[in-house]
């Protein structure tokens, strides 16, 4: 009964959608004022049936109902009930209801948040929002319905892939939907000002908080990814180029860049058109991203089931939505105008050279990951793209960037002048090279490449220093009240930029200085790796709730004294007879130490994976403090102010409509 | 400069620097492919005898021996017609088991053995990684043609 309501619950769903699609476009179109008031009720709406349609898939998994497909394949009746519920978007059909419950989720958002825009715009957001709904729930209905039976009822499930069954799964998927989804307000909003033909810096003010969410979940979602392939997976390494990754990043690339181009255009009105290009094609890169990843096209442990009528059905959407809008772009954005001039050196043309850079990153990425797809349908061999293109892209292509990232945010808009920036920025250019050359000698051994990350982050946190001194001196009130007179947005943008020289600060220190070694251990035989010693005193057998381990026991020491004791596990869950690597990884500040089990050779020993990552938590500390950067900009008392006064245009329009 | 004349120089800089950009990422693509080539035409010596590739097929039952180290493994993939065998010094994939699937990514050596540096394992019991059930279908197919080789 329950999933039958889902269903039931889905198709109320989708007629919802298309009359939130519809009606309120028309009525903008046109002017008729009660098919523009459709679009909020109808967002509620649509919202209420998704979330009821998740509720009963997740019921059918608390409640064991092996009788639907989509159950029986994903889960177990040992399985632990948070990891139950957690299973709902463990395979393909369940994520793209997630999908849909996060797209209400923030459709719903906009209709609440946006009460002082003007009404026939806000209508036109909804509406689009609405048509991308639409195509989600024809996707569910018709090509992947969770909520399929089984028939007969199978007695026991097939079990969640036991990579799957961790905490980080519990959130990883959610966050990051919630980034790719988020970008979907920044498109819907440059679709409705295509379609007005109104763009100017109050567009670009209402955009700029969606966006910066969106981006903001997008960055957390993708530490996630990384952090979980590290410490779940046990690959011991935190970023792979792998397709599914890439997938998660390139929007991640142009969303950044929209934030910057979105700046421009709300400070300057310049770079309109191409803001709204840049949104598009962030929104255009998540599709793309959640597709190839679900579409069961790549070879991951993302991919699920393949099914060539939903390839059919993904490749017609993807042209839907992605050409449709363009061809938009291209007949209305003549309209939008192109916006201010500015000069050669200006804060305008360097944010314009930061976009380029992130784009060509961005474009590069994307032709290392869908060249061997290419290759693949047109039968012109298998190939893959090796992590060597990515680093020999990225490296070139970013040094720009980073080294503008000082000197951008001190520059002038409009016209800068170069002399002057080198004065203000000589002193924070010196420190950051002369340290960055003496660090890595008293640290350890010196490498030039070490020195040039050290130089880069050391330059992106001494120049934000000096951009957050100079713009405090020179005033008389008490440092306190100055410290909070800055707009918030202002120490978001420093404190995201913080995040980047840390981030740069631990990929530098963990490729420079990392060990990896595996080894064969007989009991009590010992190994030093990154200055500290390994014993290892055997392995033992342990039962857990639904799998039977062998647990190692590795005594890491240093200077003769232990300072650890690390239980490395090899699991074998019950239910699918599936072997797992759990290693064991003890975190610290200035590095990681990590053993995992291999397998067990003879007379009790084992071969053993021990790695040393110096600074590796730096890596996702540096996301985390770029995440929070966004959260601080999100609390701008700008965008409520703004909303306040166009509050005021919007009911004097309204009574005027009236 | 007048006007017209600044915004040509700035076009044509950033069609030299986008230039630029585009020949570094292609030539840093061509430099980085790794084909894939099934164990038939390793033996057909289609794939190259210097520089990295990748092979893949299942795992020969019984193939897999490990050496007195603990940590070399000399194991076989074949395609079920022809056969590679592979030696490989480090840990292996949780699913890298007898009879299933495996992709491997190394060079051939002078005496055809394949120095593997990366053993690949899908995370899926019941999943064969593409590559290799791409290599087992040509081989099924080269060999039910009229012309069964023999021995083979």
């Amino acid at each position: 009964m329950i999933p039958e309501i889902g269903v039931f619950s889905l198709v109320v769903a989708l007629l919802i959608a298309l009359v939130q699609g519809s009606l309120p476009l028309a009525g903008a179109h046109l002017g008729i004022t009660s098919w523009i008031r459709v679009a909020r009720p109808a967002a509620l709406g649509l919202f209420a049936f998704a979330m009821l349609a998740f509720g009963c898939l997740a019921w059918s998994f608390l409640d064991n109902d092996f009788s639907v497909l989509y159950v029986a394949s994903n889960s177990h009746a040992e399985l632990p009930a948070a990891y139950r519920f957690a299973a709902v978007w463990g395979g393909h059909e369940g994520s793209m209801l997630l999908w849909l419950c996060l797209l209400s989720a923030w459709t719903v958002a906009v209709a609440l948040f946006s009460r002082q825009l003007p009404e026939a715009y806000v209508a036109r957001v909804l509406a689009v929002m609405g048509w991308l709904s639409v195509g989600f729930l024809l996707f569910l209905l018709f090509l992947s319905n969770p909520f399929t039976r089984l028939m007969p009822p199978a007695l026991q499930g097939r079990d969640l892939n036991p990579l799957l069954q961790d905490p980080g799964m519990v959130v990883h998927p959610p966050v990051l939907y919630m980034g790719y989804v988020g970008f979907s307000v920044a498109f819907a909003f440059a679709i409705a000002a295509l379609l007005s033909g109104e763009l100017n810096a109050a567009w670009a003010r209402w955009s700029r908080p969606w966006t910066v969410a969106a981006w903001m979940f997008l960055t957390l979602g993708i530490l996630m990814g990384s952090a979980w392939a590290y410490y779940v997976l046990g690959w011991g390494g935190w970023w792979f180029w792998y397709p599914v990754e890439n997938a998660s990043f390139m929007p991640w690339l142009v969303g950044t860049a929209l934030i910057h181009s979105l700046a421009v255009t709300e400070q300057r009105g310049a770079f309109r058109s191409w803001t709204v290009l840049l949104a598009i094609c962030t929104f255009s890169l998540s599709l793309l991203g959640t597709f190839l990843v679900r579409s069961g096209v790549l070879t991951s442990v993302h991919a699920f089931a393949t099914d060539p009528r939903r390839g059919i059905f993904i490749l017609a959407f993807l042209a839907i939505v992605i050409g449709g809008s363009l061809v938009l772009f291209a007949w209305r954005a003549p309209r939008v105008g192109l916006g201010g001039t500015f000069g050669v050196v200006s804060r305008e043309s360097m944010l314009l050279t930061n976009n380029v850079l992130l784009i060509v990153a961005a474009g590069s990425v994307l032709l290392g990951t869908l060249y061997p797809l290419f290759l693949d349908a047109l039968d012109l061999g298998k190939i893959s793209v090796g992590p060597p293109y990515f680093d020999s892209v990225f490296v070139p292509l970013m040094t720009p960037a980073l080294f503008l990232m000082g000197i951008g945010p001190l520059a002038r808009w409009k016209v800068a002048d170069l002399t002057e920036l080198m004065r203000r920025l000589k002193w924070a250019f010196g420190v950051s090279l002369l340290t960055a050359l003496i660090l890595p000698l008293i640290v350890g051994s010196w490498k030039p490449l070490v020195s040039f990350g050290l130089a880069l982050a050391l330059w992106i946190l001494t120049s934000t220093g000096v951009n957050l001194w100079q713009r405090l001196a020179g005033q008389a009130s008490p440092l306190r009240r100055r410290l909070a007179n800055q707009p918030r947005g202002y120490y978001g943008m420093l404190i995201a930029h913080c995040g980047i020289a840390v981030f740069i600060i631990g990929v530098t220190l963990v490729k420079g200085y990392e060990t990896e070694r595996d080894v064969r251990m007989a009991i009590g035989d010992s190994v030093t790796v990154g200055g500290y010693e390994f014993r290892f005193n055997g392995a033992e057998n342990v039962t857990g709730p639904n799998y039977r381990a062998a647990r190692g026991n590795v005594a890491v020491s240093r200077n003769r004294s232990v300072v650890r004791t690390l239980h490395p596990e090899k699991r074998v869950y019950n239910a699918q007879q599936m072997a797992m690597t759990e290693a064991a990884i003890s975190t610290g500040l200035f590095g990681d130490l990590y053993v995992s089990l291999g397998e067990p050779v003879a007379d009790g020993a084992w071969s053993v994976r021990i790695y040393h990552k110096p600074f590796v938590v730096w890596i996702w500390g540096g996301c985390l403090i770029m995440a929070l950067g966004g959260f601080v900009a999100l609390t701008d008392r700008r965008y409520r102010r703004a909303a306040e006064r166009s509050a005021d245009k919007v009911v004097m329009a309204g009574k005027a409509a009236v | 400069m007048k006007p017209r004349q600044r915004r040509l120089a700035l076009i044509g800089t950033g069609l030299l620097a986008f230039g630029l950009a585009a020949l570094l990422v292609l030539n840093a693509l061509r430099s980085n492919l790794v084909f894939f080539f099934s164990p038939s035409q390793v033996r057909a010596n289609e794939a190259p005898h210097s520089g990295a590739f990748r092979i893949g097929g299942l795992i020969e039952a019984g193939s897999v021996t490990r050496a007195s180290d603990g940590l070399t493994v000399h194991f076989v993939v074949t395609d079920l017609a022809k056969s590679v065998s592979v030696n490989y010094r480090g840990l292996l994939p949780d699913l890298f088991r007898e009879g299933k699937g495996v992709v491997v990514a190394g060079q051939l050596r002078a005496d055809g053995t394949f120095e593997a540096t990366q053993v690949l394992a899908k995370h899926d019991e019941n999943y064969m990684p593409p590559e290799a059930a791409d290599a087992l279908e040509k081989a099924r197919q080269a060999h039910t043609a009229p012309t069964l080789e023999a021995g083979q």
